[in-house]
């Protein structure tokens, strides 16, 4: 048949086909054009992040330059403190701060004990808790936000930090799958052990569970903190006054009645970045750790 | 000395219902009091008229059906729609072709994937402000960049043809977490089964329809589906793109950036329409479950699970 032989034909000349370039020559040339691929796309995704760091070291003129240049002309610290002085920054970034630590807190304080509850504990109405998790995952957070701004209108919360805080306590559906899964995978032996020497469910839990669980809760930790220095929808919601504002609120004021301040705006979202951008380098390892797992179940 | 199990099973309970409970109370406070009750509490307001400040009132289906009349909750539906239904196939397909290039063997292979994920750690505040001004029509670097491979240059963010187009780029730029999941999946695709089609005769095409292609199907489901979540509900790159001083309810150029999830925000907290802003939330609700069923039905017909 045509298309047999065609394949056969295929087969015989796709390995150990006569030596044109020579096999050697090949083998570099491909390698190399890999490499390009890789390079230019990594152009791609480079290139914006580029023009936000040299557009805060741009002098005004510079920044306006027709036509526009990637580098500038001549490289100046100036947007740094004008934009640390524009705004309240310094309050900006410790309100960040503190929700950033309140909800990491409360994330590691709620999230593996459910977790562990639901992987490693026999009882009655485990599943029902668990498909309550795994069905609210996909919640979108518009269908409670209205009902939810008006509890915390009704107990005057509004305005304050609460709203931004309290529900990381209470835990997170994705992280509690996230690390049940972890859990699930930790030997049985381990609470047996601990139950044999007469340890209670939360001593097992804290002092023989935990302490495996460290790469997972890493995990869990990373996203959480990640999540709430980026956060734009709860804090546009609850914080109205500047003194409460998070940096990703208050970024907007570089918008001015006579246009926008690029250069010290591009300073500050250089500032606001490099924290998320320095725990992932850091963590890189629990990151990729994590996405993989996420996406893999 | 009596074992500790049976003394625990001896109370009568199975082992651990107490425990179990215990554990997860946090969640179960949280759930009810964060989740199932303001989901109910939140269908009760889609059927009545208040604004924060008086009582609700019942008005019946009235808020759904005004919802169809509105020119811009139609508007905010297409909009949307458009996002999510090129935007989301399209996202998957770049996230495809680059974990395909990040599996080359080749040295700095690590290097090349955090480039990749890079953008997708930047703050969604930071990363719009940022493509707000390389899309600048006068100044910005993308359009000199156009210029010099000989494309038009759109003003993007002005034109409403364009702005859609510009709200996808600012996507695609965040795609590497799905990259990296791709890369992950192609890297567990058994080694066997290339070499079994090497010796079949399969050439790179093939390779990828018959090995690659189908091994990937269940993590595309996952993405897609998510994508998809993600993509109805998009409001912080559409809502910083558009914001302006002493004009709450932007929806940029001829109300061409105006999502859903804008127009369901504007309803509640600028015209404090808070029952049509609720329907809007319970429509929303219904389309995702309807949109994840139906995806999850068609995946009976392109998922491949293997047999490990």
């Amino acid at each position: 048949m045509a298309a047999n032989s065609t394949l056969v034909d295929v087969a015989r000349t796709a390995e150990p086909r006569p030596a044109r370039p020579g096999p050697r020559r090949r083998y570099l040339g491909r390698r190399l054009g890999h490499h390009v691929i890789l390079i230019l796309i990594s152009a791609a995704f480079l290139v914006p992040f580029v023009v936000m760091i040299t557009t805060a070291f741009k002098t005004p003129d510079d920044i306006f330059s027709v036509p526009p240049r990637l580098l500038p002309q001549r490289w100046v610290l100036d947007n740094f403190p004008a934009a640390v002085q524009s705004m309240p920054f310094l309050r900006y970034l410790l309100n960040t701060a503190l929700l950033v630590l309140l909800n990491v807190a409360g994330t590691l304080v709620s999230c593996p004990l459910v977790a562990y509850g639901l992987a490693k504990l026999h009882w009655r109405g485990r599943s029902v808790i668990f498909f309550t998790v795994l069905a609210t995952m996909m919640l979108p957070a518009q269908v409670t936000f209205i009902p939810l701004y008006l509890l915390w209108d009704r107990v005057g919360a509004v305005g304050t930090f609460w709203p931004l805080i309290i529900p990381a306590f209470f835990g997170t559906p994705f992280y509690i799958f996230l690390l049940r899964q972890f859990f699930a995978g930790v030997p049985d032996s381990l609470r047996e052990a601990g139950l044999i020497d007469g340890a209670s469910e939360l001593r097992i839990y804290l002092q023989l569970v935990l302490p495996q669980a460290k790469p997972a809760i890493a995990t869990v930790a990373i996203f959480q903190f990640v999540a709430t220095w980026t956060d734009f929808l709860l804090p546009l919601i609850y914080l109205n006054s500047e003194e409460r504002y998070t940096l990703s609120i208050g970024l907007y004021s570089f918008f001015g009645q006579h246009g926008v301040e690029w250069g010290p705006l591009m300073a500050a979202c250089l500032i606001f970045t490099v924290p998320a951008l320095a725990i992932f380098v850091v963590a890189q390892r629990y990151f990729v750790q994590g996405i993989a797992v996420t996406g893999m179940k | 000395m009596p074992d500790p199990a049976t003394v625990r099973a001896g109370r009568g309970r199975r082992p651990g219902t107490r425990a179990g409970f215990a554990f997860s109370t946090p969640w179960i406070i949280g759930f009810c009091v964060f989740m199932a009750g303001p989901i109910g509490i939140s269908l009760y307001y889609s059927f009545t008229e208040f604004n924060l400040f008086q009582e609700p009132r019942w008005v019946g289906l009235a808020n759904y059906a005004a919802l169809f009349d509105d020119q811009k909750f139609v508007r905010s539906v297409l909009n949307t729609a458009f996002l999510a239904v090129v935007g989301v196939p399209l996202g998957l397909a770049l996230a495809l072709l680059v974990a395909l290039a990040l599996n080359f063997p080749v040295r700095g292979q690590p290097l090349y994937r955090a480039v990749v994920y890079l953008p997708a750690i930047v703050p969604v505040v930071t990363a719009t402000y940022l493509w707000r001004w390389v899309f600048n029509a006068q100044y910005g670097y993308f359009n000199q960049l156009l210029d010099k491979v000989g494309l038009p240059q759109p003003n993007w963010l002005a034109d409403l043809a364009w702005t859609k187009p510009a709200v996808l780029i600012i996507t695609w730029w965040g795609i590497g977490g799905t990259a990296v999941i791709y890369l992950a999946a192609l890297q567990q695709v058994p080694q066997q089964l290339y070499e079994a089609a090497a010796v079949d005769g399969a050439n790179g095409w093939r390779r990828f329809w018959h090995v690659t292609w189908p091994a990937l199907t269940p993590v595309t489901l996952f993405q897609l589906i998510m994508g998809l979540i993600a993509a109805v509900q998009i409001f912080a790159p559409t809502y910083l793109l558009t914001q302006s001083r002493g004009n709450a309810a932007g929806g940029g150029p001829g109300d061409s950036l105006l999502t859903y999830t804008m127009y369901l925000f504007h309803n509640a907290f600028v015209f404090l329409r808070m029952g049509q802003a609720a329907a809007m939330a319970w429509i929303l609700f219904l389309v995702i479950g309807l949109l994840t069923l139906v995806i999850l039905i068609s995946s009976k017909r392109w998922v491949h699970y293997g047999s490990e």
